[in-house]
């Protein structure tokens, strides 16, 4: 039977293992396949795994995930030869649903970054054109689902790093609801932000995947008991109430081709039967990337304290142990880390705590309750993703200002702790257009639902045109 | 926001961060450019508003005081730079203190 891995969606995967239409080999030989062919021109992976005692169907994972045995960078040269001794709580659940592991993927380094071109091991490239960044930090994952290298993936999202590379990708992307899916054994960036989550081809790929890895962990004292994940199938929309926060969808820098695409997604919701309505963020919007900007390099400063070049990682020797630990951070960071540890340790320093990070954290109140209140008048907001679709490799790296801007759509949502879906709503100039769908915290089943019809609804073509 | 040279060294050794001086020059215009962007935050009188430290409303998490099996030491030291016996073994802690002082 000929495997097409570029349309195979998990779930037809999983029902061809159980129908023993295929073997598990047969599977992991056809993605290997794909990965023999495109992965060097793509650079998803960091690390392959040749063999698996499992034999479900094929995953990739993010290389911050901890996998017992199978080397873990997190895209750091600090971290490059690091195996680590004992499994992530979700890698233990892929491989305790028989999921069979290919291989590591790239990432900005410590998945900071909206691009991954910050790994270590050089950018990941968009499959729809590989002159252009998959977005970021999980671009490995992203174009690996997209280009066929895997079933499905694993991402981490911390300010937009799952939703944002599966808009550029054209996958559907899962940043789930903080504290439903065990951050035990993932390679810690921004601890209240942190969320590990699907990257699929479809919302009920999505759904599964995410039914497998969450759900209260012992190792996680910040999981709690999740509701039961529900597959979606319903065609529409009847009984949802739709809201279109003004700010997140006029805010300045979105493209005019990702305005309209998502304009006639949310057009649909309408034909669908939902009823659409107007609400406001006044403040989330505007001010949310300064607050996640002050939050996240200051919990990655305290993070990141870790890589001292004693107990594992890179070491660069030195006389005295201080010589020591300031060497083997300079020589083993990449700009991008060293750029957020500077810029938190200063924001939680004598004198500049209250200011900065004190008043980041009553702007994230501030944030919270705005949501909250849209949530009482509706089931569902709905957004761009990104205000652009993917840009070229190199356009903003020497700007991270402008790399951070990337993320201003995303990050609202996630300072509150809520859940977003992406999925793929249209092209823009031969580009995917990511909408993303946020709901109250806990509401994965709801965005699932809404995330399927419209899925049915729009027809997105996820193979990029040029592998067609 | 004015960032000099003196605040760029004085983070990066709370940050025990050894830069070149390139990564120092570049430093200096970037903190600047990005502490005020992200100063925003001030605009806002909050004074009323409590912070939030964690997206739940969880608190005290509590499992029972039990002893488990902990990773075995061969394990504990499988990435280590150098090991001496059951320690991690480091160059002397007071030389740099000394001499920056």
């Amino acid at each position: 039977m000929t495997l097409d891995t570029l349309r195979l969606t998990a779930e037809e995967a999983k029902g061809l293992l159980e129908r023993r239409e295929v073997s598990g080999a047969e599977l992991r030989a056809a993605y290997r396949e794909a990965i023999d062919t495109r992965n060097e021109e793509l650079n998803c992976f960091l690390t392959l795994v040749d063999a698996d005692e499992n034999d479900g169907v094929p995953i990739a994972l993010k290389d911050v995930i901890s996998t017992k045995g199978v080397r873990t960078t997190a895209g750091s040269k600090i971290l490059d030869e690091y195996v680590p001794v004992f499994d992530s709580t979700v890698a233990d659940r892929c491989k305790a649903a028989g999921l069979q592991l290919l291989g590591k993927t790239n990432t900005d380094e410590f998945a900071m970054g909206s691009s991954t071109e910050n790994s270590a091991y050089g950018p990941t490239r968009n499959p729809w054109d590989p002159e252009r960044v998959p977005g970021g930090s999980g671009g490995g994952s992203a174009a690996a689902v997209s280009a066929g290298l895997a079933a499905w993936a694993l991402g981490s999202d911390t300010g937009g790093s799952i939703k944002q590379p599966s808009a550029l990708c054209g996958n559907v992307g899962l940043r789930p609801t903080y504290g439903t899916v065990s951050r035990y054994g993932i390679v810690a960036f921004a601890s209240s932000l942190d969320q590990v989550g699907p990257v699929t081809k479809t919302v009920r790929d999505n759904a599964l995947l995410y039914g497998i890895i969450s759900g209260r962990d012992d190792r996680d004292s910040t999981t709690v008991e999740v509701p039961a994940v529900e597959l979606p199938e319903a065609e529409d929309l009847k009984g949802l109430r739709v809201g279109v926060p003004r700010e997140l969808n006029q805010a300045e820098g979105i493209e005019p081709g990702v305005a309209e695409s998502v304009r006639r997604a949310i057009d649909l919701c309408a034909e669908l039967g939902a009823q659409v309505g107007e609400c406001e963020l006044p403040r989330s919007v505007e001010y949310g990337l300064a607050c996640y900007y002050l939050i996240a390099p200051a919990e990655a400063s305290s993070n990141l304290a870790r890589y001292d070049g004693v107990r594992y990682g890179l070491r660069v020797p030195a006389d005295s142990y201080h010589e020591l630990v300031a060497r083997t951070r300079d020589a083993g960071f990449g700009d991008e880390p060293k750029r957020r540890i500077m810029l938190g340790t200063y924001a939680l320093s004598a004198g500049y705590y209250e200011a900065y990070y004190g008043q980041a954290q009553k702007v994230r109140t501030v944030i919270a309750r705005e949501f909250e209140s849209a949530f009482e008048s509706f089931d569902v907001l709905m957004s761009p993703t990104s205000p652009t679709v993917a840009f070229k490799i190199g356009e903003k790296s020497g700007n991270p200002l402008a790399m951070y801007l990337t993320d201003v759509l995303t990050i609202p949502p996630n300072m509150a702790g809520l859940p977003g879906l992406s999925i793929p709503c249209g092209l823009s100039e031969g580009l995917p257009v990511g909408l993303q769908l946020i709901g109250p915290q806990f509401s994965e089943n709801t965005l699932f639902r809404a995330g399927h019809a419209l899925e049915r609804a729009i027809g997105f073509d996820t193979v990029p045109e040029r592998l067609r | 926001m004015a960032i000099t040279r003196e605040d760029v060294l004085h983070v990066a050794a709370l940050a025990q961060l050894e830069l070149s001086e390139q990564e120092i020059a570049r430093l200096t215009e970037q903190l600047g450019d990005i502490l005020e962007a992200v100063g925003k935050v001030s605009e806002l009188d909050l004074s009323d508003v409590p912070p939030t430290s964690h997206p739940l409303s969880v608190v005290n998490v509590f499992r029972p005081d039990e002893p488990r099996p902990c990773l075995p030491l061969e394990d504990v030291f499988a990435n280590a730079p150098e090991r001496d016996g059951d320690h991690f073994r480091v160059p002397p802690t007071g030389v740099a203190e000394e001499s920056s002082a």
